[in-house]
């Protein structure tokens, strides 16, 4: 079965504003990680903020399925806890609550929905001390209040923790390259491929080749004004490097 | 402490006039309705108080006839009608008091499960009448007769004005006197009764005081009165309030309480106030006129206090610190939700009068749902106040669209050497911040306490620990409902 089937996917702007999302397919098995590559504006963000139920915008058609249910009819509190994790483009800060708190919060409220107790402490403080290690991620950020005075690098290392910490079955990156320099790119990208496995499907989402250096899709996916106009392995995203966006021009009309 | 026959007969020689049948009967349980000097004739008889005391409370309540209610503040509720009030109530007997829990408001009870208050607790907050409760009365003589031994006086300030006369004449409305504001005035003349504190010179009190503690001897009413008093070199931090939700059949709620350091001395005062706030329009719910000041009196002397305010319809509240001695500081952190109909005028006052003092005000508004709150907070600098800085912040966060909040700074300054400073920020709990928590499959009202919780951090970590622990789940059950 599929884990992520996207069916002629069409989203606008919430209250009548216009429609980015034209008609968007594509299917992610598990194990596969897909990459989402297209100009700006082309609806690369609204595709992962639609999947992961982002206020503002609007289902107009087509569907989503995950894990054989409707991925729509859920909450964006609950799509989460299903297991859709969505590393943002822009992490939030969040004053006065500390990064440790937050990860701990995050990871009870799903034991909670599963009718499973709170995580023990200790296995929780070996969990994170674990993954911040493999992350370069620095103790005394895990007390500092959720992004607040991190530096880029810093926001996107946390964000992979957090994905770490997690254990979603769909990541969703979200330009997880942007504002990053070549040595914190390498850091977050073999983050993020130790987090690749059997039962995980990924949807890389980036405007530039770079990343898919690091993290290796096995399908890449153009997409142009809402649309997916081609899809290949990652010769294609080579080609795109090569010779730009602008040869889909005329496809996105 | 009945009073006696003859003390209403010396009463009623001394004045010579009983327009009231009832006061010849003095086991009665209730004061009529009303209030006028034989009231206070009443209260003070049934309490076997000394003259000067009676003297006092005539003087305030004749004082009071001549006071108006404020109107300064930004609240609004109908008038009271201070006729139409009881001031005086024995204790409920235990045959009045519910027989379990099954008899209690299960909306109350839902709301101490919340809090995460142990079934015993529950009982005793609830006011049943059961030998469980027995337990934590011989709980709260043990922690009595430890103080005892360290010289501490901890008690109702009805039995200091027996045991300790002198203390509580030199002290009683020495830092708010019975003439001070229109509610002060009211509680001066009918207060019943409230917690009295003196820690002797030199000792370190190594226990939070709490009035959890007297909880079984607890008929303070809605005129509360506490005095504070730490002696050269003491410290002593005191607990009010509780996170569970109270509940009162008088609506009307005018404390004071003060507070007086001497030299080297500190009063860390920390209190959660939780009246029940009245239905979503704000029926019911108690109106709260607190008048609350410390005074540094010694040099190198602190006064801290922390507020936890989430209940009450009306709060009109500024714990004050009067800074006389040398380099004395004054701290006064708050948090204060409001949500439904709640509205919330509060602040502080610091009156810098000693040379080199220093104070802090951090405070923190959370409006949701209808309310309306205002921080309201003077900073005075007495011409004498060399090099006394203050430092204010006032940040408040709104949830919702049809709340307000307001900050009205009152900064006054007559020394060219002092400094003052006052930041002020308003947000809105973002619609990204709350989508991340959710991302990470955090429920809405989960996401809103977590938020709000980190918002308040600064000044909730300045409770003590338990009590900030049970704070943080109290932030959340007071803006349930409050998103979505």
């Amino acid at each position: 079965m599929a884990l992520l089937e996207i069916t002629d996917l069409h989203a606008a702007l919430e209250d009548g504003g216009k429609p980015i999302l034209k008609g968007v397919s594509l299917t992610i098995r598990p194990g596969e990680v897909h990459a989402v590559m297209g100009p700006n504006g082309a609806g690369k963000s609204t595709l992962s903020n639609v999947i992961a139920g982002r206020p503002g915008f609007v289902v107009t058609g087509g569907s989503v399925t995950y894990d054989g249910q409707d991925l729509l009819a859920l909450d964006a509190d609950a799509r989460a806890r299903a297991g859709v994790f969505l590393a943002f483009q822009y992490p939030v800060e969040i004053p006065g609550v500390a990064t440790a708190t937050f990860l701990k919060t995050a990871i009870n409220a799903r034991r909670k929905a599963a009718g499973e107790p709170e995580i023990e402490a200790l296995e929780f403080l070996k969990r994170m001390k674990a993954n911040a290690k493999a992350l370069g991620v620095v103790e005394d950020m895990l007390k500092r209040p959720v992004n607040v005075g991190f530096s880029g690098g810093e926001k996107k290392r946390a964000e992979v923790l957090q994905m770490a910490m997690l254990e979603p079955r769909l990541c969703l990156l979200d330009e997880t390259d942007s504002g990053l320099d070549i040595d914190a790119l390498r850091v977050v990208a073999d983050g993020v491929n130790a987090l690749r496995g059997p039962d995980r499907g990924m949807l890389v989402i980036t405007h530039y080749q770079r990343l898919l250096d690091y993290i290796v899709p096995d399908v890449v996916h153009v997409l142009v004004d809402g649309r997916i106009v081609k899809s290949g392995d990652k010769a294609l995203a080579l080609d795109l490097e090569a010779h730009g966006y602008a040869q889909f021009a005329g496809a996105a009309a | 402490m009945v009073a006696t026959q003859e003390t209403v007969e010396r009463i009623a020689e001394a004045t010579g006039r009983y327009k009231y049948g009832f006061i010849t009967d003095i086991d009665s349980d209730k004061a009529p309705k009303g209030l006028n000097e034989d009231i206070v004739r009443f209260i003070s008889a049934k309490k076997d108080e000394p003259d000067w005391l009676l003297e006092w409370r005539l003087k305030a309540y004749r004082h009071w006839l001549t006071m108006r209610e404020p109107s300064w503040a930004k609240l609004g509720y109908p008038p009271i009608d201070y006729q139409d009030a009881y001031y005086y109530a024995a204790p409920k007997s235990p045959e009045d008091a519910p027989k379990s829990l099954d008899e209690v408001d299960p909306e109350l009870l839902r709301t101490y499960e919340k809090l995460g208050i142990p079934l015993r607790e529950q009982e005793m907050l609830a006011g049943v009448a059961v030998d469980a409760v027995f337990d934590s009365v011989s709980v709260a003589t043990t922690y009595k007769k430890k103080l005892e031994d360290m010289g501490v006086i901890f008690c109702p300030i009805s039995e200091a004005v027996q045991r300790y006369p002198e203390l509580v004449q030199r002290y009683l409305g020495s830092v708010v006197p019975y003439s001070d504001n229109f509610f002060a005035t009211l509680n001066s003349a009918v207060f019943t009764d409230g917690s009295f504190v003196y820690v002797p010179k030199g000792l370190r009190c190594p226990m939070e005081l709490s009035t959890y503690f007297r909880i079984n001897e607890r008929n303070t009413g809605q005129f509360e009165r506490t005095l504070i008093i730490a002696d050269e070199g003491s410290y002593v931090s005191y607990l009010e309030g509780c996170t569970a939700p109270q509940r009162d059949e008088n609506q009307l709620h005018a404390a004071v309480v003060e507070l007086v350091t001497m030299d080297d001395a500190e009063i860390k005062y920390s209190t959660v106030q939780n009246w029940y706030p009245g239905d979503e329009n704000g029926k019911g719910g108690i109106y709260n006129f607190v008048t609350k000041r410390g005074a540094c009196r010694g040099r190198d002397s602190k006064i801290m206090w922390t507020q936890v305010e989430t209940g009450s319809a009306i709060t009109w509240k500024y714990p004050s610190c009067i800074l006389q001695g040398d380099n004395s500081v004054g701290e006064f952190y708050s948090v204060a939700i409001t949500n439904n109909a709640q509205q919330a005028d509060t602040g502080t006052k610091m009156i810098h009068i000693g040379k080199n003092t220093r104070s802090r005000v951090i405070s923190k508004g959370i409006a949701a749902g209808r309310a309306d709150q205002t921080y309201r907070g003077l900073v005075r600098m007495m011409p004498k106040a060399e090099g006394a800085r203050n430092y204010t912040q006032c940040d408040s966060l709104l949830i919702g669209d049809r709340c307000g909040a307001h900050t009205v700074p009152y900064i006054e300054t007559r020394n060219p050497t002092a400094q003052v400073e006052h930041e002020a920020t308003t947000s809105r709990i973002s619609d990204d911040q709350l989508f991340y928590c959710l991302q990470r499959g955090i429920p809405q009202e989960d996401a809103v306490t977590l938020i709000v919780n980190g918002f308040c951090k600064e000044v909730l970590q300045t409770l003590p620990m338990e009590f900030a622990v049970e704070a943080q789940k109290l932030v959340g059950v007071s803006l349930e409902g409050s998103v979505g």
